[in-house]
């Protein structure tokens, strides 16, 4: 599944265990449990999927199946800073893409991944109901509105 | 006095929550903190101008408002009397400041109804909610109606859903309530999944009891004790102001067992989307709902008659439900004067992209584009030219400066190859290049398709790397037709509305744009001057001085000419980069 080799210490089966059961181990509340646990841990690898189907008595396939079928779940860890660009299309039509890509260069990342001292991740999404101040960018909380591609540098500056 | 503070997504990205607390603090030290209420609302509608402060009983307007302006506000306009002239809105057409909001030609032409409490009420507060008629709705269901009458009401009014294909609620309400059954459910579609609109996040997050209100009006009407809303985990501020309402409405026995008095019981919880377009489909958001992949199935069977664990289920949009209770307070006959024969009421639209009032506008149905783009939203950003609207995002179509006197109802967007769709209207001007907007599109559309079903799947990955082709200068006038064809393909094969849909941006700006496509394979050019491996860099001979700048910044030594001497762009070299337009100071080197 992925790459990603994680050992689950006991404690952290034990919260999963209680997510499962604060939802009744419903298999119908899967996306509540996965909306949880990722919440707790930031991701949800391969491990911890295992874990959940477990404990819900379902096959870890249609775990895994519906983890790669929602956007909103990632099987790798966001960086410390989490950059998302967003390529709504109001954002686009005000120059999103030449945002996303000087955000590309600058940290020579796709989007999708980390940097190797897990500083940075790189994602884009559809709209974030802002799109008065498009093109938007946003940095774990902190939205930054209008951004030009020459304003990149000086926000990167901001998380040295 | 109050002051009201936008707490909109797009005004707290700017820092409203600072404002509100300045606000406060300048209240509290001039002692003022008990006269002087401050309230976060839901958006006003002016996104672009944000963030937005408007004091009430004034009606005074102050735009793009900073933390520090709180000290002015409170001294002059609270304790003074004096509005601060230079945060007011400036009429762009007249350059005035201007107070009132009826004066604003934002607002002129506008009629609230699903907004109506948008920007006026503190969504937090059931009382303000309750102030202004709320829940007063539920009231006249629960003692006056029978459940046929509400239907008969919503019926008679002619409203159509809002989430896209404008089916009549009435009839839908009335095909669920004859559906017989030990349980039955009302869904709220909150999903909203088309990039560039936020008109469902903002109801919810500035009158989510209008929502909720009209939902227990949808219990009653079909015979549902269930209400359930399918939210995005994405949108925080609305799910956080749900929960609240939700919680108010419960202790105020407007939500749970036997409401009013009533032998009526009706509850509404929350299920969490994970951002799939896809899961906005109806059978598609059921599957969600039960902790499954979003994959759509076969209609029929219909929600009305087999929905959410099987049972019967009645599913409309954020919209629509928040039309409901007006209708019922002021009478069908009132809605259904407003709007056009077959379209009744008004309409919700995301007003973006490159227009001057980026905003939340609701106008009432038949107005024209034109109307919309000048009026409300104050014309094209920067003075460029109106090129075309993008209406119903992916599964829509554009609109051009042919449609700008068309009526806006939903039989007249489907005539004109687009549609309503959910709202999303995004302007586009004349440097916006046509193909790539299809493309852009169509990679969404990629990325989305839940793949069940092949044409859909395979169908619009082929359409996109045909569009790519184009728009990187490889392809050709059989190209052309190979698309539309397979455009249609996919229309009349896929198995649910997102594939049924997907190919129409290509093929609307294929039938307004067709000299664009053509540009693109005949003559390798892109009119628009966007699509940049089809830019050529040229250097003027007679501007250029031979300073040799460009030459020395050109990443792949493109560029070659003696000192002094006119320079020249070896095309074959060439990456495109734009480095040596950005370095010449003398304006010799052209873009087209
Ligand atoms: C691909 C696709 C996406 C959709 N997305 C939404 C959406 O985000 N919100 C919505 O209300 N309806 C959406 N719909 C329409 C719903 O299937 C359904 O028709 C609607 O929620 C019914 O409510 P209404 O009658 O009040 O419009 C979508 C349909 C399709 C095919
Ligand atoms: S048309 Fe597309 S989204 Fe719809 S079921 Fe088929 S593959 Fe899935
Ligand atoms: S566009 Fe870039 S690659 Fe092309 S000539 Fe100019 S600097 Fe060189
Ligand atoms: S920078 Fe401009 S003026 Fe200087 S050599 Fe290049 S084209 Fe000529
Ligand atoms: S499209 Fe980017 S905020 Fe709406
Ligand atoms: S979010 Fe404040 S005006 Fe729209």
């Amino acid at each position: 599944m992925s790459s990603i080799k994680i050992e689950l210490r006991k404690e952290d089966v034990d919260k999963i265990n209680e997510i499962c059961d604060s939802f009744g181990n419903e298999q119908s509340e899967l996306i509540n449990v996965l909306h949880k646990t990722q919440e707790h841990f930031g991701y949800l690898p391969a491990e911890i999927q295992e874990a959940i189907a477990s404990k819900l008595n379902i096959p870890v396939a249609q775990v895994y199946g519906v983890v790669t079928f929602y956007s909103f779940f990632t099987m790798t860890p966001k960086g410390r800073h989490p950059i998302s660009i967003c390529m709504g299309t109001a954002c686009y039509v005000r120059g999103a893409e030449k945002v996303l890509d000087e955000f590309k260069k600058e940290l020579s990342l796709q989007v999708g991944q980390t940097t190797p001292d897990g500083k940075f991740s790189l994602s884009s999404l559809r709209c974030v109901g802002a799109c008065g101040l498009a093109p938007v960018v946003l940095i774990g909380e902190k939205t930054y509105g209008r951004v030009a591609p020459d304003d990149v540098q000086d926000i990167l500056k901001e998380y040295q | 006095m109050h002051l009201l503070v936008c707490g909109g997504t797009s005004c707290r990205a700017s820092e409203s929550a600072l404002i509100a607390e300045s606000l406060k603090r300048e209240l509290e030290e001039k002692g003022l903190g008990n006269e002087v209420q401050v309230i976060m609302t839901g958006c006003f509608g002016l996104c672009e101008k944000g963030p937005v402060v408007k004091v009430m009983p004034d009606n005074a307007f102050y735009v793009q408002v900073k933390p520090e302006d709180a000290a002015v506000i409170v001294a002059e306009h609270v304790i003074k009397g004096k509005p601060v002239k230079r945060l007011l809105y400036v009429n762009p057409s007249t350059g005035e400041h201007v107070s009132g909001s009826g004066l604003m030609g934002s607002y002129r032409k506008q009629i609230r109804i699903a907004l109506r409490n948008c920007g006026s009420i503190n969504p937090e507060n059931i009382n303000e909610y309750i102030a202004r008629e709320g829940y007063a709705a539920i009231g006249k269901c629960v003692t006056e109606y029978t459940a046929a009458d509400v239907i008969d009401v919503i019926k008679n009014s002619g409203l159509r859903g809002r989430g896209g294909a404008g089916f009549p609620t009435g009839l839908k309400w009335e095909i669920a309530s004859k559906n017989q059954a030990d349980q039955k459910y009302v869904v709220c579609n909150a999903d909203e999944g088309d990039p560039g609109a936020f008109m469902d996040r903002s109801v919810l997050e500035g009158d989510p009891h209008s929502v909720l209100e009209a939902m227990a009006i949808c219990g009653y009407a079909i015979g549902a004790t269930k209400g359930l809303i399918y939210i995005r985990a994405e949108y925080p501020l609305a799910i956080q102001r749900l929960k609240i309402a939700i919680g108010q409405a419960r202790d105020y026995g407007l939500l749970g067992n036997n409401i009013l008095g009533s032998d009526f019981s009706f509850d509404i919880d929350l299920r969490y989307g994970a951002g799939a377009f896809v899961c906005g489909e109806e059978t598609a958001l059921i599957h969600s709902m039960e902790g499954m992949r979003g994959e759509p199935t076969n209609k029929p069977p219909f929600p009305a008659e087999s929905g959410f664990m099987g049972k019967p289920s009645n599913v409309n949009n954020v919209e629509t439900f928040a039309s409901v209770p007006v209708i019922i307070n002021k009478g069908w006959e009132w809605f259904s004067s407003i709007g056009t024969e077959k379209s009744k009421g008004t309409k919700v639209f995301a007003l973006a992209g490159k227009i001057n009032n980026v905003g939340l506008i609701e106008v009432p149905m038949g107005i024209t584009l034109r109307e919309i783009i000048f009026e409300i939203g104050g014309g094209i950003k920067n003075g460029k030219k109106f090129k075309a609207v993008q209406t119903g995002g992916p599964s829509g179509g554009c609109l051009t400066e042919h449609h700008l006197d068309t009526p806006i109802d939903f039989d007249n967007l489907v005539a004109a190859g687009s549609m309503m769709g959910s709202g999303g209207m995004i302007v586009m001007d004349e440097d916006d290049c046509m193909v790539s907007i299809a493309k852009f599109f169509l990679e969404f559309t990629v990325e989305e398709s839940c793949g069940k079903c092949t044409p859909c799947r395979i169908g619009n990955k082929r359409i996109y790397e045909l569009l790519t082709y184009i728009t990187k200068g490889n392809g050709t006038l059989a190209d052309l037709d190979r698309l539309r064809n397979m455009c249609h393909v996919i229309k009349d094969t896929s198995l649910c509305g997102l594939g049924q849909t997907s190919p129409n941006p290509v093929l609307s700006t294929m039938d307004n744009f067709m000299d664009e496509y053509i540009a693109h394979v005949t003559e390798k050019r892109c009119p628009a001057g966007s699509c940049r491996d089809l830019m050529k860099y040229t250097i003027i001979e007679e501007k250029c001085v031979g300073c040799t700048a460009c030459a020395r910044g050109c990443p792949v030594n493109a560029i070659s000419g003696e000192r002094k001497e006119p320079h020249f762009i070896d095309q074959e070299k060439c990456i495109k980069c734009g480095a040596c337009f950005e370095r010449c100071k003398f304006g010799a080197v052209l873009i087209n």
